[in-house]
């Protein structure tokens, strides 16, 4: 690992202020992804800003029916919350499956979204969710925040606070993990709200996006034989050494259609 | 606060109050072996995978290669040597890992115990099934799980009573 300077600010001004302040400065929240880039040396920021002791990044509330989620948020938190698994117990759901138990207990919901890995569960459910993204600046809809293959519309030195969910009639996340990481070579979210159906898709392609083919389908006829009845093209998925774009392409389909089953 | 290359890190492990150097750098688990001497926790795969080298920290389990020495500063650090009692009689855990015959060459047993205590902790009642998912993160190279499963089971039901 590369020499850097950390740093501990205790509230959110202090530490959008080290970070204006920094040469290549880096948020750290769980560091379940940034320390192993860092000790791989495909990471060498000037300075690490540890959001540790920044309260206001914390908690889970009920805000006017939209479920508000701090981003220092571990997975376990989420996991574990009486809010989340009473009024989203898909997120919940998802939240305890991503990684093993020691990765839940360090990574959070807003260092993940931050680092947008195209594998990353949480990316789905903030899409089909019609979730809003506040960092310390701006809300930013859930569409307009995954850009591409690790990459979000955040701004250098943007701190992501908290994440703010829509709350669907039903919703059901379904994932076909890699054996060893548990991210997933595909995973679908469906979520049915009063305006339609949202149906997004994490793992496959460069980054987390909504079908639209499968929400179409959806609101004619919310069964699982019509979710499996909807062609995923393979262009634009991923081939890796995990998975092919054909395969991805059928897991798309199959976690669709356990996911409307789930519902 | 910044902390400078290397600098002193005051925190509590295993009850006692101890203090060492550490660049900013330093991860937990090399803090731990090298300069507190605690070798129990153990560097299986160093990139979050095997769990060997899980520890509590604020009693909450964690990968301590995945953790910044300087992040664990003014808290509180349990490793599989503060399990034992002073007397040396052996955690309810230990126990049962030892009954169980739940190691084979033991490498990865400091972070399964560390693991199955979280794990006992735990409000749910645990099932075969459950222990499997809880130990998703800790990996046996001598892929004796059958009886880490079978120790961990017993030592959730001993630490129970």
């Amino acid at each position: 690992m590369y020499r850097f300077t950390y740093h501990q600010p205790a509230d959110l001004d202090e530490a959008v202020q080290i970070a204006s302040s920094s040469e290549d400065g880096s948020y750290l929240a769980g560091g379940m992804t940034l320390i192993p880039t860092m000790k791989f040396r495909l990471a060498g920021p000037s300075d690490l800003i540890d959001l540790g002791a920044v309260e206001a990044l914390r908690g889970i509330t009920d805000e006017g029916g939209r479920l508000r989620i701090g981003a220092a948020s571990t997975h376990a938190e989420v996991a574990a919350s009486a809010l989340v698994t009473g009024r989203l117990p898909a997120l919940a759901g998802l939240a305890s499956r991503i990684g093993d138990p020691a990765v839940r207990n360090r990574g959070t919901i807003g260092g993940s979204i931050a680092n947008a890995d195209p594998a990353a569960d949480y990316p789905a459910a903030l899409l089909a969710l019609d979730a809003e993204v506040i960092t310390n600046r701006r809300a930013i809809a859930a569409a307009d925040f995954f850009t591409g293959f690790f990459s979000t519309a955040l701004d250098p030195g943007e701190l992501v606070t908290a994440i703010r969910f829509a709350v669907p009639a039903q919703a059901a996340y379904q994932k076909a993990p890699n054996p060893a990481s548990r991210f997933a070579l595909a995973g679908v979210f469906v979520a049915r709200h009063a305006d339609g159906t949202r149906v997004a898709v994490t793992g496959a392609g460069q980054f987390a996006t909504r079908y639209p083919a499968f929400e179409a389908a959806l609101d004619a006829s919310f069964t699982p034989a019509t979710a499996a009845g909807v062609t995923v093209e393979e262009a634009g998925l991923m081939t890796d050494l995990h998975a092919s774009a054909a395969y991805r392409a059928h897991l798309i389909s199959v976690m669709a259609k356990r996911a409307v089953a789930a519902c | 606060m910044a902390t400078d290359p290397s600098a002193s890190i005051a925190l509590r492990v295993n009850g006692k109050d101890v203090e060492g150097s550490a660049e900013a750098r330093t991860l937990l688990v090399d803090f731990l072996r090298d300069t507190l001497r605690l070798t129990g926790t153990h560097i299986g795969c160093d990139t979050s995978q095997c769990g060997a080298c899980v520890v509590h920290l604020d009693g909450v389990a964690v990968k301590s290669c995945t953790v910044l020495a300087v992040q664990a500063a003014g808290r509180e650090v349990r490793t599989i040597e503060g399990l034992a009692d002073a007397d040396g009689s052996l955690h309810p855990m230990q126990e049962a890992f030892r009954q169980h015959h739940g190691l084979q060459c033991g490498f990865c047993t400091p972070g399964m115990v560390m693991t199955a205590i979280e794990l006992a902790q735990s409000a749910e009642p645990l099932t075969p099934e459950r222990v499997r998912e809880g130990l998703e993160g800790n990996i046996c190279r001598c892929t004796g799980y059958h009886n880490i499963v079978q120790a961990v089971l017993a030592g959730a039901a001993a630490m129970r009573q």
